[in-house]
């Protein structure tokens, strides 16, 4: 009787016995794959009228640059953006997931989404994996109470700050907002500003790259401005690109195979319109 | 030295409660770090929960801010059911059930202090295990550490309200002082018969203890004024 009950499968709740399971072989030497982390820099300020995202577009795989142009500023509502960082999987996964969720709640309550609302059904997934979610987020947004600027950390702590920043290029970006954020800037000192801070990381921080991104988001309107600045394009040896002369490239031999034409005409009455 | 940005946020803090002559006092300083980096230098630590009572948070930030908003979750739901204000007591009572229940999963220790109308300004301590304790003062976080010895040389009982809000400054100016995971400015909530009443310290208002300089303007804002052309000049 009393082994029947110490036998019974537990209720509900996660099971981490898989993660013990791989500490336990990392332990006696086994190498586990890596995942696709986003080596970033993302951030986003408050300005005078709204909320201001920037990010990098570079995407590593370990040393290796996997995208040289993907997009970290994720749709959340149609005034909500968010920046995510960590592990691409995780922080695609997370936005599609609360997005979704508060496009029922739309529909449900046929009102505008709140950043708040955004901000704790992030917070609440990302608590209940423990961290396991790698996934860092600059949440930002306006809506009936006005513009909003938070960042999400793995474990599910939140921050309100009127500047943040966050990935491996936060450190480099962070410098450029201590020395130059205040209150009260304009839009184009605003993304001037967000442009900076995101150079600063793709120039000096090697999981950063590549080009800026930039949202911003003002009552009642988004502008999305994708590649706002391309700080690294592509150079080619030649500036008219490469051509070839007509006979270049010796021809061998040449095989013209004819498709055969296989027509069938069915003579059909049966259906009018 | 490389920061570890991957690490849990914690709150490396110090936070004090206080009671005096018909209320309390709570402190914090506004610190948050992980690794070695700060992620926050102007954090609220100091969390609401109901019109009357209010938490110091240390330890595991996101830790200690969902068990807050369960607290908060259901305080709300209980003073609705009572149709008056929770007691201070039951907010502690609830804090201590979900630490304790969930002692395995949480990494935070809680002050709470408010004021009702049975017993007046309380101060509740609720540690790592689980426990509550109550307490006329009580300190927490990294920081306490170096304020065991000043608190028991200068609480006193009975203190009036403004000698116990300036006691809770000059113990976390002293602790930020001393304690490198604590930091930036210091924020209080005084909670009484009236109401609560919220303050704010910049970190340059706060007294300057040993061999610490006189805040000054650095060389950029200088140059950027263009005010004084000098420091270049040398």
């Amino acid at each position: 009787m009393e082994k029947a009950r110490v036998d019974l499968p537990p209720k509900g709740g996660f099971s981490f016995d898989l993660c013990r399971r791989n500490e336990m072989l990392t332990k006696k030497g086994l190498q586990l794959p890596g995942f696709r982390k986003t080596g970033t820099t993302i951030v986003g300020l408050i300005f005078e009228d709204g909320v201001i995202l920037g990010a990098d577009t570079r995407a590593t795989e370990g040393p290796i640059v996997a995208d040289k142009n993907c997009e970290k500023i994720h749709y959340m509502a149609p005034n909500i953006y968010c920046c995510g960082a960590g592990t691409a999987a995780d922080t695609e996964a997370v936005t599609d997931m609360v997005s979704s969720q508060l496009q029922l709640h739309r529909y449900a309550t046929r009102r505008e989404s709140r950043v708040i609302t955004a901000l704790t059904l992030l917070k609440s997934h990302l608590f209940s994996y423990q961290g396991h979610v790698s996934a860092a987020l600059v949440l930002g947004g306006v809506d009936i109470t006005g513009p909003h600027l938070h960042t999400v950390y793995p474990h599910g702590s939140t921050d309100t700050l009127p500047f943040a920043t966050m990935g491996s290029g936060s450190l480099a970006a962070m410098a450029v907002f201590e020395s130059k954020y205040k209150e009260g800037l304009t839009r184009e000192d605003g993304i001037q500003l967000v442009g900076e801070a995101i150079c600063s990381g793709i120039f000096n921080d090697l999981g950063s790259g590549s080009n800026v991104d930039v949202c911003v988001i003002t009552k009642g309107k988004t502008d999305y401005l994708r590649n706002h600045q391309l700080p690294n394009p592509r150079t080619y040896i030649s500036s008219r690109g490469y051509s070839f002369d007509r006979g270049h490239t010796e021809v061998l031999s040449t095989k013209i195979t004819p498709l055969k034409l296989k027509a069938e005409v069915v003579e059909n009455d049966a259906m009018e319109e | 030295m490389d920061p570890d940005l991957s690490a849990p946020h914690s709150m490396g803090t110090t936070i004090i409660g206080v009671t005096y002559d018909g209320g309390v006092v709570l402190g914090a300083d506004s610190r948050t770090s992980t690794g070695m980096y700060v992620a926050n230098r102007a954090s609220d630590k100091i969390t609401q929960l109901t019109d009357n009572v209010y938490v110091c948070r240390s330890g595991s930030a996101a830790d200690s801010q969902i068990l807050s908003d369960y607290v908060r979750y259901f305080l709300n739901q209980h003073t609705i059911q009572l149709g008056q204000p929770a007691t201070v007591k039951v907010a502690a009572n609830l804090v201590r059930l979900f630490s304790y229940q969930n002692k395995n999963m949480l990494q935070t220790g809680l002050i709470i202090g408010g004021w009702d109308k049975y017993e007046g300004g309380q101060i509740y301590s609720v540690p790592l295990g689980g426990t509550v304790l109550k307490q006329p003062f009580t300190i927490g976080g990294s920081g306490s550490s170096y304020l065991y010895g000043f608190f028991d040389q200068a609480w006193k009982d009975g203190m009036s309200k403004d000698e116990a809000e300036k006691l809770v400054v000059k113990a976390v100016s002293l602790a930020i002082a001393r304690d490198g995971a604590s930091g930036g400015v210091v924020r209080t909530v005084t909670i009484n018969a009236e109401g609560a009443t919220r303050n704010f310290y910049s970190g340059d208002s706060l007294p300057l203890w040993h061999e610490e300089l006189e805040p000054r303007n650095s060389l950029l804002d200088i140059l950027v004024s263009g005010a004084s052309p000098e420091p270049m000049s040398i």
